[in-house]
């Protein structure tokens, strides 16, 4: 029963992922425009809103790095390795990690519980009789939104977590911050910070998919919209693990 | 406008409707045939299928059998498009008013405006204040569906579903839970508005008073079958059990006799009365 209910949200899922784009490619010809105002705001709310914690939590986490990576090199006598270590994980791994989650928190969430509140209260029923693709209306815009959101708040991460790792290795160093910038910067290639990119595109993808699909399948009223909420922030982080385990697996070839 | 009705052309069709939720049948052969201008109450007690008859009339469900037609048109095979256009002919007002809580009350009303005509910000600015004038909501545009009462959500509801000037307007428990002076003011809205607007009306609800004070016509539902149809004459007038169960609010198990029920309760396929 757990299984069946699993893969036919997993089709529901998909089904609004082919939709959203259905919908924005032909949407024009039935009526069925994206407004771009209705971006922007997801922009706004999923992207900027998140920017201090985002960029908090990157900072902590590249000190956190510098930490035990100057711990564990020391005992090889490679401590000067610590700016290449921090610079290539942080861009690759922990940046797309870290907003990923932050963001299935924030984001996935509200989703869940805008739509599944949606559901309880017929507003979706209403967007239906009035002749609005609820995919196009409540999917759509969030989805764009994170789809542009999540590289720009990536770059933010990314800048934070290196100088977060500088602020505590310049003095085992003995480096300015900002010869430990540019310097991270220098040995970072293009393909570093663009496995981070794509990731956060699909860590997007996967948050308002999940988000979307539980707030759909909501069920019995206040206590449904909660359990979804939980549901959404679980299911989303486990499936942005998983994302991100497959995704190293193959940008790593 | 009572007598003229039945040259009128039929707006609403429904054939040998049918349909089940798992194992059970909700509606059991459905007919339904309402008139242009005709307000049709479709009433029965809790559970007797009409908010689900609803649903199917407005596309929402799939029946398991069974024809719709809404202004000549078949609801099950018409295009996207087709569809889309005659949404915007179709209003609906739910029981729970399904207000937008993220808008306004005046972007509530404003919202098909927006997304289906190319109508500039004023005008659409004044349509939408002149729709909840009509409902006695002037002024109130820039209040959240939060800060309304119960009857002024199901007004602005009603505001939103005639923006668009529709030809069919459906209305879902329209008095429910009001004090019977706001339920008779919805109900005078309704009649206002078929009066002044020529639009034809589904009514579902179960409270009486409003129903015999606006119904042309009454379909009573019982178990998901057509019990009767006729004009509020008609219906009281009615020798039928179950409508005069219905007319004076006797519940089905008043008369049961206990030994029958305890013997419902304790045989082994036990299912729903």
């Amino acid at each position: 029963m757990w299984s069946y209910q699993a893969i036919e949200r997993l089709g529901f899922a998909m089904r609004l992922f082919w939709d959203s784009f259905y919908w924005l490619i032909i949407g024009r010809r039935y009526k069925q425009r994206v407004r771009l105002a209705q971006v922007i705001e997801q922009v706004r709310v999923n992207g900027f809103d998140a920017l201090p914690i985002v960029m908090a939590l990157s900072f902590v986490v590249g000190m956190m790095l510098s930490i035990q990576l100057l711990y564990a090199l020391s005992d090889f006598g490679a401590e000067s390795q610590v700016l290449l270590a921090i610079a290539k994980s942080v861009t690759r791994e922990f940046s797309p990690l870290i907003t990923g989650v932050i963001v299935a928190g924030r984001s996935g969430a509200a989703i869940a519980a805008r739509i599944g509140s949606q559901v309880v209260s017929q507003e979706i029923d209403a967007l239906k009789v009035i002749g609005i693709v609820p995919v196009r209306y409540l999917v759509l815009p969030p989805l764009l939104g994170l789809m542009i959101s999540m590289p720009l708040l990536i770059i933010c991460a990314d800048v934070m977590a290196i100088f977060g790792g500088a602020l505590f290795s310049v003095q085992k160093l003995d480096m300015s911050i900002s010869a430990y910038m540019l310097e991270s910067f220098n040995v970072l290639v293009v393909g570093d910070v663009l496995q981070g990119l794509i990731k956060s595109v699909v860590f997007g993808i996967i948050i308002v998919l999940v988000g979307a699909t539980t707030g759909f399948y909501v069920t019995g009223g206040a206590e449904g919209v909660g359990k979804a909420t939980t549901s959404a922030v679980v299911i989303s982080i486990s499936f942005i693990v998983l994302a991100d385990m497959i995704a190293s697996y193959f940008l790593t070839q | 406008m009572k007598k003229d009705l039945e040259q009128q052309d039929t707006v609403i069709e429904v054939n040998q409707l049918v349909t089940h939720y798992g194992q059970r049948k909700i509606l059991d052969g459905v007919d339904l045939n309402i008139k242009r201008g005709e307000i049709r109450v479709i009433m029965g007690g809790s559970g007797s299928g009409k908010s689900t008859l609803l649903w199917h009339i407005l596309g929402l469900y799939q029946p398991t059998k069974g024809r719709i037609h809404l202004l000549g048109q078949d609801i099950h095979e018409i295009s996207f498009n087709d569809m889309l256009k005659l949404k915007q002919d179709i209003g609906v007002s739910f029981q729970s008013g399904a207000l937008f809580s993220s808008m306004s009350v005046g972007e509530n009303v404003a919202l098909p405006l927006r997304e289906f005509t190319d109508l500039d910000e004023n005008t659409i600015r004044i349509i939408s204040r002149m729709k909840l004038e009509v409902v006695n909501l002037g002024g109130f545009h820039k209040l959240m569906p939060s800060q309304l009462s119960g009857g002024m959500i199901k007004r602005a509801a009603l505001a939103r579903s005639i923006v668009m000037d529709p030809k069919l307007l459906f209305f879902d428990e329209p008095s429910a839970g009001l004090d019977p002076v706001v339920a008779s003011e919805i109900d005078d809205l309704i009649l206002s508005l078929r009066d002044t607007m020529g639009m034809s009306m589904v009514v579902v609800t179960h409270e009486l008073d409003s129903a015999f004070k606006i119904a042309d016509k009454i379909t009573v539902l019982d178990n998901g079958k057509n019990l009767l149809t006729g004009t509020v004459e008609e219906i009281k007038a009615s020798t039928n059990k179950r409508v005069m169960d219905l007319l004076q609010r006797r519940s089905r198990h008043d008369k049961l006799d206990p030994a029958d029920y305890l013997k419902r309760l304790t045989q082994e396929n036990y299912t729903l009365s």
